[in-house]
């Protein structure tokens, strides 16, 4: 039974056509890919028959856009995704494309739900809210994000020792390989904060203590990844595991901040105006 | 049992595809049967994206998870990179499921659907701590079974697997479970592994090489001595009908990408083309079609299901399923049909008519299609009896330029019985000549040649047949590309001639490759399927530290009443059939598909009391090979292009 079938009892969905996901992605579904969650997204839809509108040209794909992407084993608590659906579309019983006005919370919550139970154990829409009017798109708008980071290999004091040293360098440079070329990078300027978390210790059978990190790395002028910021941080420290908390999306001066879409529901789009006042 | 979650969830960072090993597949399996069942484990010895869609694994897999006496998980080779890691940590192989030690399974299953997967059979035995060989395994040691195409000549893997199924899956798993069932209710100290396998020999379609001793004279094989408690000769195992099994119910849906990623649905098992070079086809007839409504339920409920907007209709051949046009018409249908599906036909024909077809449904993408004419002559055709013409060649190529696709890939075989130069050089000609054709609709055209070297195989016509050399073979590529030079648009590519040798080592050799498997394997060769990590040398090392070689164990030809190392086992052809039909090819005779002809009793119907199962009662269009001809080549029949719809 296709999803939209399975509750005719229900009124029909009325959904928006330019929509806002929220979701997250813990567990052992972690591992998957940003390209695997694309696939795994799209059949989820198909499976919902939501009638998602598809690009033009030669081979056709879903109008879904991600925002940045979830490096392969960091799970979130706060991933967005945008859709479009294709308001012409007549083949989908129980489902109906409306104004974005008209759209009830009661609809959206049932949204949640049915892309939920179509969703891997693991991955699961929290919240949805109708777009409207013209905005950046999550990718652009995103300025910063919050990591909770769980290291082995040193303990807690050493750990908070050399998060000092790295907060207080000038510079943190890193090389990657960027086509064929070794590209040196200096971290330091996207590391809002790091510290040593105050999290219960655990230690892990014959790995040794488990130290946990909070972190705010800024997306510009380049993206942080878990992984480099742990080997910044020096011989013997290996990454367990990181979660993506939040994502913020800030004012020009970085005054301001707020969720694309709060877990309450409420969607934010372009430049945030009076959410959440910083402390600068 | 116990999961080994916690020690392999650190190892997930640091490699390659972690999405490999951490299960979570839309229909997969939870263990919540209680201490009486069986618990197997399912092994492809591949990596997760080549062995998750393997169908014969997954139907097991819900045949087994169905009974409440039997539970199924599955588990693949790990990337030499998870290997090392697991190596490093003291993790033992383990089921994607429950993160499970594969040691703590009644029973490890291999799928063998290619021979150079074997050294990864070994590797994925050791990485269990399972004992490699069958003899050193103690009554409490997991059982250690295998499956699949590759099992006709399963002599190679004897010394490390416990039992061995010859043919169909379906019935004889059950028969199977309850076998180890009874023999695990015994108390450990009273089992021994003597009794367990006397049982499981007593099961028909199931081979215990322990019970049979191959006999050496002078370096050959003379005979095998056989266990009084096992038969003479073990007879493969055929599902009847196919309708009775409509597997897999929910097929497996990955979290991460892999091969023919999409849904497929067996539309019928067996080919009696009889194309001579053909195992598959010689050892899964006779030809038993699922009906065509069950067809379209399993495709209905699979697209539902799944969320796939692929399906592919599988088989040896699909164009030759009855009623092949009005199931795919039923499927896309706009109103009563699957949503936005696109429909994928595996192994097309070589007819005009097969493009017809497949145009109607490839509507968007038309990007490539593949025909396999696979010999450069109609006299190498009628030797290895795939009777097209160059004409219905060309008619198919016609067809698919005209109608829009503008790459056509052709395969064909190298190295074949009687082959003559000329024949290889025909190969290059033909392609030119379907480039041109394609000129005459688009600049753009263009053909790919592939060319494989043929490696007979167990129980089939050719089976006594020698193979060629790799340097053979090499010289007969290198005059393939010379000839081809010339023609702008058409490309030759070629399968490694030394991966071919090895694979006639491993599908020809007799007990004694078992050593040498072991050799490869411990000298590091795993994934031996994969090109980078092949080489011969290896293979020719381990063969000569056994006092084998090449030539002997795998090139020459073998005689008539030779004993071939895998007499003993059936695929329900008489050895007098399959003689006779390799005489006829040596006069290069073609023979008629039997689907729609009187039966010229090959034996796999008549020796097991079953029938083809075949909706249509007349032949496709244009005879029985379907290609607008008889075997003689005269009187062609003229196939229209059905209709299109756009």
């Amino acid at each position: 039974m296709s999803g939209a079938d399975a509750g005719l009892s229900s009124p029909a969905l009325e959904l928006p056509e330019r929509l806002r996901l929220r979701y997250v992605k813990l567990g052992r579904v972690r591992f998957t890919s940003q390209r695997d969650l694309a696939r795994l997204m799209e059949r989820a839809m198909r499976r919902a028959s939501l009638p998602l509108r598809r690009s033009s040209g030669f081979s056709p794909r879903p109008l879904l856009s991600f925002g940045l992407a979830l490096p392969t084993g960091c799970s979130s608590r706060a991933e967005y995704l945008d859709l479009r659906l294709d308001g012409a579309s007549t083949t989908t019983p129980g489902i109906r494309v409306v104004d974005s006005v008209q759209v009830d919370a009661a609809s959206l919550d049932r949204l949640c739900a049915l892309l939920s139970a179509m969703l891997p154990e693991g991955i699961d829409v929290t919240a949805a809210a109708a777009l409207h009017g013209p905005e950046m798109s999550l990718q652009e708008a995103v300025a910063s994000c919050d990591w909770e980071l769980e290291v082995l290999g040193v303990g807690p004091a050493e750990a908070a020792g050399r998060v000092e040293r790295l907060l207080g360098a000038d510079a943190v440079m890193v090389t990657r390989e960027r086509k064929g070329r070794e590209v040196a990078d200096d971290l330091r300027p996207s590391i809002l904060s790091l510290r040593v978390a105050d999290r219960p210790a655990r230690v892990l059978d014959g790995l040794g203590e488990v130290v946990g990190l909070d972190a705010s790395l800024s997306t510009r002028p380049r993206g942080v990844r878990p992984g480099e910021l742990c080997r910044a941080l020096g011989d013997q420290v290996t990454l367990l595991g990181a979660c993506r908390t939040h994502q913020w999306m800030e004012n020009e001066d970085r005054t301001v901040r707020a969720e694309p879409l709060s877990a309450a529901g409420v969607a934010c789009v372009g430049l945030p105006a009076r959410t959440e006042v910083l402390g600068g | 049992m116990t999961s080994v979650w916690d020690r392999v969830e650190p190892l997930l960072w640091h490699v390659e595809k972690p999405a490999r090993y951490i299960g979570g597949e839309d229909g997969s399996y939870r263990d919540d049967k209680g201490d009486g069942a069986v618990r197997w484990l399912l092994a492809y010895p591949d990596t997760y994206e080549i062995g998750l869609p393997n169908q014969g694994l997954q139907i097991l897999y819900g045949i087994l998870n169905e009974r409440d006496d039997a539970a199924a998980e599955r588990t693949y080779a790990p990337w030499s990179d998870m290997e090392a890691a697991m190596r490093a940590a003291s993790v033992p192989l383990f089921s994607v499921e429950s993160t499970r030690p594969a040691g703590e399974f009644d029973v490890l299953a291999f799928n063998l659907s290619a021979e150079l997967t074997y050294t990864n059979v070994l590797n994925m035995l050791d990485l269990a701590g399972i004992p490699l060989r069958t003899s050193e395994r103690l009554a409490g040691d997991t059982i250690v079974l295998a499956g699949g195409h590759c099992t006709y000549n399963p002599e190679p893997l004897a010394d490390f697997l416990d039992a061995i199924v010859l043919g169909d899956g379906e019935e004889v798993v059950g028969e199977l479970n309850d076998v180890v069932s009874e023999w695990l209710a015994t108390p450990a100290a009273r089992r021994s592994r003597r009794d367990l396998h006397v049982a499981l020999a007593r099961t028909e379609g199931v081979y215990v090489p322990s019970l049979y001793t191959p006999r050496f004279e002078g370096g050959a094989l003379v005979g095998y001595d056989v266990d009084e408690e096992a038969p003479a000769t073990v007879d493969k195992r055929t599902v009847a009908d196919l309708g009775e099994w409509p597997y897999p119910r929910a097929q497996l849906v990955p979290l991460t990408e892999v091969v023919h990623d999409r849904l497929n649905v067996e539309v019928f098992r067996g080919c009696t083309r009889g194309c001579r070079f053909c195992q598959a086809g010689m050892i899964t007839r006779p030809v038993r079609e699922r009906p065509k409504e069950q067809v379209l339920e399993m495709v209905r409920s699979g697209i539902e299901r799944t969320g796939y907007d692929e399906v592919a209709l599988t088989s040896l051949s699909t164009a030759d399923f009855s009623g092949i046009g009005d199931v795919v018409a039923a499927i896309t249908d706009p109103e009563e049909g699957c949503r936005e599906v696109a429909v994928s036909l595996p192994s097309l024909r070589v007819d005009a008519f097969t493009v017809a077809t497949a145009a109607s449904i490839q509507q968007v993408r038309r990007t490539g299609l593949t025909f396999a004419p696979e010999g450069g002559t109609w006299r190498m055709r009628r030797v290895i009896n795939k009777l097209i013409s160059d004409e219905d060649l060309y008619a198919a190529v016609d067809a698919a330029f005209s109608q829009g696709w503008r790459r056509v890939k052709l395969y064909f075989l190298i190295g074949l019985p009687t082959e003559r130069d000329e024949d290889v050089i025909a190969i290059a000609r033909l392609a030119a000549n379907c480039v041109e054709r394609g000129r005459a609709h688009t600049s753009k055209a263009s053909v790919t040649a592939s060319v494989g070297g043929f490696v007979p195989k167990a129980n089939t016509p050719f089976q006594w047949h020698e193979m060629d050399s790799p340097n053979e073979l090499r010289r007969k590529v290198a005059m393939l590309r010379q000839e081809a030079r010339a023609t702008r648009g058409l490309e030759i590519r070629w399968h490694d001639p030394d991966a071919t040798a090895a694979e006639g080592i491993v599908s020809r050799g007799d007990r004694r490759i078992g050593a040498v498997i072991e050799r490869v394997w411990r000298d590091g060769g795993t994934f031996q399927e994969w090109s980078e990590r092949f080489a011969l040398d290896r293979w020719e090392a381990a063969l000569s530290a056994e006092g084998l070689d090449l030539v002997s164990t795998a090139l020459r030809a073998h005689a008539k009443d030779e004993v071939l190392p895998w007499s003993h086992l059936s695929a329900g052809l008489h050895p007098d059939f399959l003689w006779g039909d390799y005489e006829s090819s040596l006069n290069a005779e073609g023979l008629e598909d039997c689907r729609w002809t009187p039966c010229y009793d090959c034996g796999a119907c008549t020796t097991y009391g079953i029938e083809h199962v075949v909706a249509a009662t007349s032949p496709p269009a244009g005879g029985s090979q379907g290609t607008g001809q008889g075997l003689d080549l005269s009187g062609p029949v003229t196939v229209a292009l059905g209709t299109t719809r756009r």
